[in-house]
């Protein structure tokens, strides 16, 4: 009765037992459920004596991660970090700290003490960097060989990939020969960025061996490495770059050259400079600055990188005197000037409605040059009015990266005080994290100030939010105290529940510092 | 307060792990919810004694919510309007309770009266429910229940009939024919097995809807689906001659539920130091169906706990992965006794996070195919494979291959879009680990891995 096959048994049931002779089953039973009865046999048998399948091809085993592991309350508050990732991001967050923008400087944190990735974490990791490509960096760091392994295994992770590993394999000279002369231009960058910052010149030999073959876009690129290290043997390659095929090097090589005060362009550009800024000394009035601006842009300019024509809506005379001014060494300017330093020189009345255009020039040289001196003098007390129209061409964010941190936060916190908050948003997104005291103690009051005035609690969130990331969770305390402070405001003008909400905004900026004091500590090993 | 013992009177008992806490999350939201609330801020009144911690949190109403837990279950009670058990409050409690003895202090003056009321009421709750069981019903009640039975036996067995007449038009007419059974009308044959009061039945029929067209292997997996169909119809139809391990099977098969008193009759309790393998939920849009696979590190038998929540509701019963605890399970009488019910505890969980001794794949196909041979219906066994390297393949479909030698069982293709499958291959590195899942007709399904401490895959 056993005899027939499942295979058998399968092709008569898609037939149909009506139609094919099924296996006899009991007297007066329907042929279809002799069919099944027979079938049930046979399946319960193929179940139950199954084989093991194959093992296909394993994975090769993941390098060993000699860093050490995170301690365990670390690990756990990354799995919750990760986890709110994953849930719902709408919706009023009433006073609960905002973990998924906690993440980026925990992570940072975690790097900063060189510890590994939990295994087990590595997919919610990899996803959440695949979703915010501001987190990969940080990601892949602290996942290690083992990120980059298990990423080769999921396409969903080839991201991972492409962002090389700061040092690539292989990093012996004959190595980096090899993959400079075959490797995808990715790898070639690695290996080009990271050799600049080992050693800048002869990082620049191995791109002269190879520069006149490469790609225009390519030469732009690996003209950028030299950012890094920028030094006076750099000028003659430069030098040679300012006759490039492609315009966007020529322009790039100009301004790499015009950060080597010693170099020969700066000398011509200074040159320039000099001839169209002078002070003059007949009109009797006191000292006073006048200008000449170019009457025309020469070949001579626009091989050291001055861009014959203006955007639309300016003259050209005012723009190729822009140029010369930004591109100038500042150190010209006091001697030619006659004044002591940037101070005397910023202070100096400049004829002929002149001044914005050489102001705006110097702000941009100070910038390019990151010349503290300069900096400060065209910031000017923070306490100052800002002049009319200035905001359209002095942006004190720039100029504020060129000051050492501690100055840069007491500008910008003397600033909140005078100016408050709604102008110092930028200004605040380049000072150091966490915010040192004074500017914490501003940012604070501020928000204090806009509670008690009535103001709306919603206009002042991107604050918040970055007050959560960035204050000193050591003001907790101190802000604690204004969490239920001050009495419902008697501005009637107030719209109802903004109370309420400041104060639960209030309540959240603790929470979170707490929680960024206990999630530092968690870190510690 | 009076004489009240709360567990064990040491007070300062070990405390869980998040990870712990966090498995007894009914869903990813909830887990999200309570790492916020993880922080002392919104709490106030926080304490921990015994096998209770209580706090207050401010929530969005002008009351704070009183949250209290008792370890020793769990149970959970929160003033929150929540449904879900336990909810955001009580999680976040034990979070905070889990990783920060500073702010949840051991308070051996024990809990506030709010506390406590709730706490005894529990206990004496607890105690009350054992007690029925071992009283049995009424005389006069068990007429009419009897009676009841009967009738509803009747009516399963219509059911069965009527699917034995469908199932032969279907083989008769051909399973590849044109017009042959499509999803809607397999529908409507388990909603008439649901009146039938067979939902096992009406369970199977509607799987046999989903079937076809389903991959390659779709007929051969709708005729085995069908053949052990109609087997357990005819089972049904001839109780009265089957062996009572079998006759019970099929029951629980059909969808028949097992009562206490049958239970605590049957005599099957087993009292072991359970450990708590996996939990896992299973929400088909009514019902959530939360599994708890428990491994007895005496008896060395496996244990399946099932609990059920309704209408958005978490299911009550709720177990911290990665301990083990002292307590009773009445096993459901079958050929190849799996599922259980808690009975009675002898103490809270304490961690426990060794994983308990496994086999290789061969031993796991020969596991299942033994508990075949009790009950031919069942879809998979729980294993534990002692050493194993997964093999990632997307494409293809993964496997986990024996450290040594050539075999490898493929992982249900069902698991596939599951995360929990790369967590494994990035705990594995590429190399031999622990891992405990079910394995079945359909493949493995990974459940849980030791890295070393348990994780739920």
């Amino acid at each position: 009765m056993h005899t027939t096959t499942w295979d058998e048994l399968l092709s008569t049931a898609l037939l149909g037992t009506d139609r094919r002779a099924a296996p006899a089953g009991r007297p007066g039973q329907a042929p279809a459920l002799a069919l099944l009865d027979e079938a049930a046999l046979h399946a319960v048998r193929r179940r139950a004596g199954a084989l093991p399948a194959a093992a296909r091809a394993r994975p090769e085993p993941a390098p060993e991660d000699p860093r050490p592991c995170l301690p365990e309350a670390a690990r756990r508050r990354l799995a919750l970090l990760l986890a709110d990732r994953a849930g719902p991001a709408t919706g009023r967050r009433g006073s609960a700290p905002d973990l998924v923008e906690l993440l980026p400087q925990w992570l940072a944190a975690a790097n900063l003490r060189g510890y590994r990735a939990p295994d087990a974490l590595l997919p919610e990791l990899l996803d959440a960097a695949r979703a915010r490509s501001d987190l990969r960096q940080e990601v892949l760091r602290l996942g290690g060989e083992r990120a980059r392994w298990l990423a080769r295994l999921n396409p969903q992770w080839k991201f991972a990939l492409r962002a090389r590993p700061a040092e690539p394999a292989g990093s012996g000279p004959a190595d980096r020969q090899r993959v400079w002369r075959e490797g995808l231009f990715a790898e070639r960058s690695a290996v080009l960025a990271t050799l600049r910052r080992q050693n800048p010149d002869a990082a620049r030999e191995l791109l002269a061996g190879t520069w006149a073959s490469e790609r225009a876009e390519d030469r732009l690129m690996f003209l950028d490495s030299f950012h890094d290290g920028l030094r006076p043997a750099d000028e003659p390659f430069l030098e040679a770059a300012l006759a490039d095929r492609s315009r966007n090097v020529r322009a790039l090589a100009a301004r790499l050259l015009t950060l080597l005060p010693e170099s020969a362009l700066a000398a011509r550009m200074a040159r320039r400079a000099r001839a169209c800024v002078s002070r003059d000394r007949l009109r009797g009035a006191g000292p006073l600055i006048v200008v000449e601006a170019p009457h025309e842009c020469d070949a001579a300019m626009q091989r050291d990188g001055v861009v014959v024509n203006p955007p639309s809506g300016r003259g050209e005379r005012s723009w190729w005197l822009g140029q010369i001014v930004e591109a100038a060494p500042l150190s010209v300017w006091p001697a030619h000037l006659g004044v002591s330093g940037a101070a005397g020189a910023v202070a100096l009345p400049v004829a002929d409605g002149w001044r914005q255009e050489l102001h705006a020039a110097w702000c941009r040289a100070a910038v390019q040059q990151r010349d503290t001196e300069w900096s400060r003098a065209l910031l000017g007390p923070a306490t100052a009015p800002p002049g009319p129209g200035e905001s359209s061409w002095r942006d004190p964010a720039k100029l504020l990266t060129a000051l050492p941190r501690g100055e840069r936060a007491e500008w910008v916190a003397q600033f909140i005080a005078t100016h408050g908050l709604p102008d110092a948003f930028r200004m605040i997104g380049v000072c150091e994290v966490p915010w040192a005291g004074p500017l914490g103690r501003a940012v604070i009051d501020a928000l204090d100030i806009a509670r008690e005035s009535g103001g709306y609690p919603w206009s002042f969130s991107g604050v918040m939010g970055l007050a959560e990331r960035c204050l000193d969770p050591d003001q907790a305390d101190r802000l604690q105290a204004l969490v239920g402070a001050p009495d419902q405001p008697e501005h009637t003008g107030s719209s109802p529940g903004a109370f309420d909400y400041w104060t639960e905004a209030f309540q959240r900026l603790v929470d979170t510092l707490r929680l960024r004091a206990v999630m530092r500590a968690e870190l510690e090993p | 307060m009076g004489c009240l013992n709360f567990g064990d009177m040491t007070g300062q008992g070990e405390r869980w792990t998040s990870d712990q806490v966090l498995a007894l999350a009914s869903d990813e939201a909830s887990r999200a919810a309570a790492g916020r609330l993880a922080t002392p801020g919104p709490w106030s009144g926080l304490g921990a004694w015994g096998d209770a911690v209580w706090g207050h949190c401010a929530g969005s109403g002008s009351t704070p919510y009183r949250t209290v837990v008792d370890l020793n279950g769990p149970g959970f009670h929160c003033g929150c309007p929540s449904r879900k058990s336990p909810c955001k409050h009580a999680l976040g409690l034990l979070l905070l309770w889990s990783t920060d003895r500073d702010s949840v202090p051991d308070a051996a003056a024990g809990p506030p009266d709010w506390a406590g009321d709730w706490l005894a009421r529990r206990r004496d709750e607890a105690g009350g429910e054992s007690g029925d069981h071992a009283g049995g019903p009424a005389p006069g009640a068990g007429e009419t229940a009897r009676r009841r039975a009967e009738r509803r036996m009747r009516r399963i067995a219509d059911g069965a009939r009527e699917l034995e007449e469908r199932l032969a038009d279907l083989v008769g007419g051909g399973l590849a024919a044109d017009g042959a059974w499509s999803a809607v009308q397999w529908e409507e044959t388990a909603a008439r097995m649901i009146d039938a009061q067979a939902p096992g039945l009406a369970a199977r029929a509607r799987e046999l809807g989903s079937i076809a067209g389903s991959g390659a292997d779709a007929a051969e997996r709708l005729l085995a689906e069908c053949a052990l169909l109609h087997t357990l119809n005819q089972g049904f139809l001839r109780l009265d001659r089957l062996p009572e391990p079998l006759a019970a099977t099929v029951r629980s098969r059909v969808g028949i539920p097992v009562d206490g008193a049958t239970l605590s009759a049957s005599g099957s309790t087993v009292r072991d130091h359970w450990a708590i393998l996996a939990q896992r939920d299973a929400d088909d849009g009514r019902l959530v169906t939360r599994r708890i696979w428990l491994y007895g590190r005496d008896s060395g038998r496996m244990a399946l706990l099932l609990s059920y929540g309704a209408g958005g509701r978490a299911p009550e019963l709720s177990l911290p992965v990665g301990t083990a605890f002292d307590a009773e399970l009445a096993f459901h009488p079958s050929a190849s006794p799996l599922r259980a019910t808690l009975g009675a505890r002898h103490g809270p969980p304490a961690p426990c996070a060794q994983p308990p001794p496994g086999g290789d794949i061969t031993a796991a196909l020969s596991a299942y195919g033994e508990a075949l041979r009790g009950d031919p219906w069942l879809e998979s066994w729980p294993v534990v494979l002692a050493a194993v390297t997964p093999i990632p393949d997307p494409a293809q479909g993964w496997q986990l291959a024996d450290a040594q030698g050539d075999s490898a069982l493929p992982v249900d293709p069902r698991c596939a879009e599951r995360a929990g499958l790369w967590r494994l291959a990035a705990i594995s590195g590429g190399r031999p680990v622990t891992v405990f899942g079910e394995y079945g007709h359909r493949g493995f399904t990974p459940l849980a891995t030791w890295g070393p401490e348990p994780v739920p895959l």
